[in-house]
């Protein structure tokens, strides 16, 4: 098979997979995950097939020496828009990962949605299971699939639209999957539900796709295409320094510059980089394999791929150490503020999976950051290594939360037993008891990581992965990858000397690898908070096995970009990334020069959060506040409510639209406004058509009518005395009509 | 030698008395009797041509046979009419036999 | 004045003053029988007129069974004395002046012509002719046959009409 037409192939099978578990399988759990663990399989045999394929070529990448098929697709004029697959070393690296990562997660969520347990008949359709197999099984395996497609596509399309076309693709599938568990409610109505959270990730983003929209169209406009390599290489990448010297109607901004900024939108919003980040942290409301899928591997990477991908276009104009261009620059400073603000957000929050939501937010952050300085394989770096400790984070804290609640449920049981004792000795409040079991169980959240603690004896496989992704994500020195990629970064900002944002990055770090230290703290280490801790336990092999398997990737992937004058160590391997993946752009980026300070400080601020975050939570015992509360007082209130940005877009904006469609144009305009058009209408036609019959049909025409026959009656009633009865009578008449009319006849014929 | 027109006049005399027989009388009889005058007058005539026209042809008078036959069967289908009359409504005055009157 | 016309003239005014009292008279009987010399002086008329045959069967038609059957049916349809009151209906006046208008009209009329007269005298055997022809079926046998079905006609009819009920 040809390596074109094997692209071409990679996204089918999970498309396939999706439409047939849609349209024949729902019913049939075992055979909906087969086909949908076939379907990514058989993708990810793919993908790994034309990796290992094109990582023998030489100087792959330059000119020709790509895979890439196309064909016209829709007709626009005289020319088509073409749809077409590109590999080029991004690409193929990005197949890598997604794929392996998106096997990772259909595999988990076999064990995530309780396969193999019978079906709990408390269990509603819409409701997270309790303890049984999740009810809508097959449609979440169709929704993954669907989603692993929408990921493909972007990945290996070879023109913007296709992969917008991914981009929407997955947008929609996150809309379904946040949303999955459609009929969850909670009792406050602060709390925001899984079905508001999924109509918040889609509004959200929709906000930075318009803007990318509208980009992609002024890109087409000025091009004439949309195609990759026909705008960044084609003759030395002519048409991208084209559009750079060309001025758009913003004085001081050249085209490239405007399409740039319009194409960054679309990455704030899927990113969730600040403004647009509201709904990251909402969106943990699906089912933690989504969370791992969206906010790890897929979906958020992808607005950093687009970035990567469209490097050329965002540095038009750019040169490695000159003045960096208004896109590069908007994108170092929202990215490396973003990097901060997360960071600080996710210091204050109890929920395992809200820290790691802000700590995504926060580490895109630093990728965006990284493309605006200007440092284009630190930025992809980052991108690989943090889909694969965060997606292990992600599902491990899965894993945690289902062993939480497997240890509420088994004391739950207990407690409805010794009720159940109980009452048989005491006749006489059995209910008491048992409401207060059933209550306890009602209000105990098994995602605060404050009702944790010691599950590090009791989830022993969980621990040790889940460690080993918080040091990398931490950038815990040489041995996890994370530190390799972040290290690139903090060099990267050094070496073109943009401190304010390696100061900013760094504080950012340091804050990162406290939050990390503290959430495996309070999860894992010292003594179980509550009793459901005291009997949680470890997770059945298709929950563990892809996260050692993780795990091993969170270990040894930033061994192959170390940098060549790194001490001892650089040179023992060669910077095998830098030199693959440099080979997507015209010129292959400079070599990293290797300075001691970034390295310094990023030893100093991993080491450094990670022993206090250990010192201040080793030990926190069951019932106690968190100390940075104590410590922080008002700040930390404010940190835990993020900011209030939520509460301020529903002011400045979620208030005003629904006043305006409730009240303006619900109310006033449509039933106020048209419905009373619509009335007046009707009313006003039956006044006329009474008038018409009262004044007019009855009295004229009907009286036209009865006067015909009243007069034919009246004339007949005057004229009937004639017939007399009598004979002679009738003569006589006769006669006298014999007179006349000869008399006439006579006169007239003379 | 009597001129045509003298039979004619008197036919047509002999006529227009029997019209006003018929027109006027109110005893249905006396109608007949006039019917009678008028028929008469009616064969003066064709007898009157027959003889000053046609003399040697027959239809002149066979014309006049004919019309003898007529009146007499006339006259005795209107009086046996008359008499069942008379018996049902017990009148034979003309004026009162107006059951067809509106 | 020939004779002929004498006679003529004489017996014109016969017939039109009988037919006055016809159609006059109160006594209905007295009409009848007035009707009877109108109907003989008619007989006359038609032998002047040389039609001999034509006169006798006028005398035996007309006076033998028309006159005598109307006299029958007076007879037959006479309430106790309704010779009383006034014979002529209401509208009398108006029959009176058609009767004139009408042979005015008719007088008129018989001006206008002028009529070809044949001076041929009537055959002698013209009573055998008649005769013949109302036997040769290239003449007048229809005629003939007809009028004597009509005749059969009125009979029954005036039977049934008159008949009385039942019995």
């Amino acid at each position: 098979m040809t390596p074109d037409l094997l692209t071409w192939l990679i996204p089918v099978p999970p498309l396939l997979a999706f439409f047939l578990i849609v349209l024949f399988t729902n019913k049939d759990k075992v055979l909906s995950h087969t086909i949908a663990l076939v379907g990514i399989g058989l993708s990810w045999i793919w993908s790994l097939s034309i990796f290992l394929r094109v990582l023998g070529v030489e100087h792959f990448g330059e000119e020709e020496n790509v895979i890439a098929s196309s064909i016209p697709w829709l007709p626009v004029g005289a020319e088509s828009l073409p749809m077409g697959v590109l590999v080029d070393p991004l690409t193929a690296v990005m197949l890598f990962f997604v794929s392996l990562a998106c096997l990772m997660i259909f595999i988990y969520s076999v064990g995530y949605s309780n396969f193999g347990k019978p079906l709990d008949p408390h269990d509603q359709p819409g409701q997270p299971p309790h303890n049984g197999i999740e009810p809508l099984y097959s449609r979440f395996f169709a929704f993954l699939s669907l989603f692993a497609f929408g990921m493909l596509t972007l990945v290996v399309a070879d023109n913007v639209l296709l992969m917008f076309i991914g981009w929407e693709i997955m947008g929609l599938c996150s809309y379904l999957l946040i949303g999955f568990w459609y009929a969850r409610d909670y009792p406050d109505p602060k709390q925001i539900t899984p079905r508001r959270a999924a109509v918040k990730a889609f509004m959200t983003t929709r906000v930075g796709d318009v803007l990318m929209l509208l980009g992609i169209v002024y890109l087409y406009f000025q091009t004439g295409t949309l195609s990759f390599r026909e705008i960044m290489h084609a003759n030395g990448g002519q048409a991208v320094s084209m559009l750079a010297g060309l001025d758009s109607f913003i004085p001081g901004l050249s085209v490239a510059g405007l399409i740039g900024l319009l194409l960054f939108a679309g990455t704030v919003g899927k990113s969730a980089q600040f403004p647009l980040h509201v709904w990251l942290p909402d969106a943990m409301e699906g089912p933690t394999p989504v969370s791992a899928m969206i906010h790890a591997a897929t979906m958020v990477s992808a607005g950093v791929y687009a970035m990567v991908r469209l490097f050329p276009l965002l540095s038009a104009g750019w040169h490695h150490g000159g003045p960096l261009t208004p896109p590069m620059m908007a994108m170092a400073a929202i990215g490396a503020f973003t990097a901060l603000f997360a960071a600080t957000i996710a210091v204050a929050q109890n929920d395992v999976k809200k820290v790691l939501a802000y700590s995504t937010i926060s580490q895109l952050g630093y990728m965006i950051a990284a493309l605006g300085i200007g440092a284009y394989i630190a930025a992809a770096f980052h991108l690989v290594t943090h889909a694969f400790f965060k997606a292990l984070l992600f599902l491990g804290s899965g894993s945690v939360i289902h062993g939480v609640e497997h240890g509420q449920h088994h004391v739950a049981h207990e407690a409805s037993h010794s009720a159940k004792h109980e009452a048989s000795a005491e006749a006489h409040d059995p209910s008491h008891n048992q409401q207060s079991a059933i209550s306890n169980q009602q209000s105990f959240d098994p995602q605060n990581m404050l009702n944790m603690g010691g599950l590090r004896q009791k989830m022993p496989v969980t621990f040790w992965t889940f460690l080993i992704g918080g040091l990398a994500l931490s950038g815990f020195p040489l041995i996890t990858a994370g530190f390799w990629s972040k290290d690139a970064i903090l060099g990267g900002a050094w070496e073109g000397e943009h401190f304010i944002v390696f100061a900013v990055l760094a504080v950012a770090a340091f804050l990162t690898a406290f939050y990390t230290m503290r959430q495996i703290s309070l999860t894992f280490l010292g003594q179980p908070r509550t009793q459901a801790a005291e009997h949680a336990k470890e997770n059945v092999w298709t929950m563990t096995l892809p996260l050692v398997i993780l795990s091993f990737f969170a270990v040894t992937a930033g061994w192959v970009g170390i940098p060549e004058d790194f001490p001892v160590l650089g040179g023992l391997l060669p910077n095998w990334f830098h030199e693959f993946v440099g080979g997507t752009l015209l010129e292959h980026p400079p070599a990293e020069v290797f300075n001691l300070i970034p390295l310094a400080t990023s030893l100093v601020v991993a080491l450094g959060g990670l022993a206090l975050g250990w010192l201040v939570y080793r030990n926190i015992p069951a019932g106690a506040e968190d100390p940075l509360q104590r410590a922080l007082g008002p700040i930390h209130t404010l940190l835990k409510n993020k900011y209030y940005f939520d509460e301020l877009y529903d002011f400045i904006f979620v208030r005003p639209v629904r006043w305006l469609s409730e009240v303006f144009v619900s109310a006033w305009m449509d039933k106020g406004l048209i419905d009373g058009l619509l009335h007046w209408i009707g009313r006003t036609s039956m006044r006329l058509g009474d008038a018409f019959r009262n004044y007019f049909d009855a009295p004229i025409i009907n009286g036209a009518g009865d006067l015909v026959g009243e007069g034919v009656k009246r004339f007949g009633n005057s004229f009937r005395v004639i017939q007399t009865g009598k004979v002679q009578y009738y003569l006589l008449i006769t006669m006298v009509a014999v007179i006349a009319l000869g008399g006439v006849f006579l006169i007239f014929t003379r | 030698m009597i001129p045509l027109s003298w039979y004619l006049t008197l036919a047509a005399a002999l006529f227009c008395i029997g019209l006003y027989g018929v027109l006027a009388r109110k005893n249905a009889v006396a109608i007949l009797m006039g019917i009678e005058l008028m028929l008469n007058a009616v064969n003066i005539n064709l007898v009157a041509f027959w003889h000053y026209l046609t003399p040697t042809t027959v239809s002149g008078q066979m014309f006049a046979i004919i019309v003898f036959v007529v009146a007499a069967s006339e006259a005795a289908v209107g009086l046996a009419l008359i008499i069942s009359i008379y018996r049902r409504r017990n009148t034979v005055v003309a004026e009162e036999i107006d059951l067809m009157k509106w | 004045m020939t004779p002929l016309q004498l006679i003529f003239l004489f017996t014109g005014a016969a017939i039109l003053i009988s037919a006055v009292m016809v159609v006059v008279a109160h006594n209905l009987v007295h009409a009848a029988l007035w009707l009877v010399v109108s109907l003989f002086g008619v007989a006359v008329l038609f032998v002047l007129l040389e039609a001999g045959f034509l006169a006798a069967v006028q005398v035996v038609l007309y006076i033998g069974a028309i006159a005598i059957l109307i006299i029958f049916a007076i007879m037959l349809t006479r309430r106790v004395m309704q010779d009383s009151g006034p014979q002529t209906n209401q509208q009398w006046w108006l029959s009176a002046l058609i009767a004139v208008a009408l042979f005015v009209a008719l007088l008129w009329t018989l001006s206008q012509v002028a009529y070809p007269l044949a001076n041929v005298p009537v055959p002698e055997s013209y009573l055998i002719t008649l005769g013949r022809s109302f036997v040769d079926p290239n003449q007048y046998a229809l005629p003939f046959e007809v009028a004597s079905v009509l005749l059969l006609v009125a009979l029954i009819g005036s039977i049934v009409i008159a008949g009385e009920k039942g019995k």
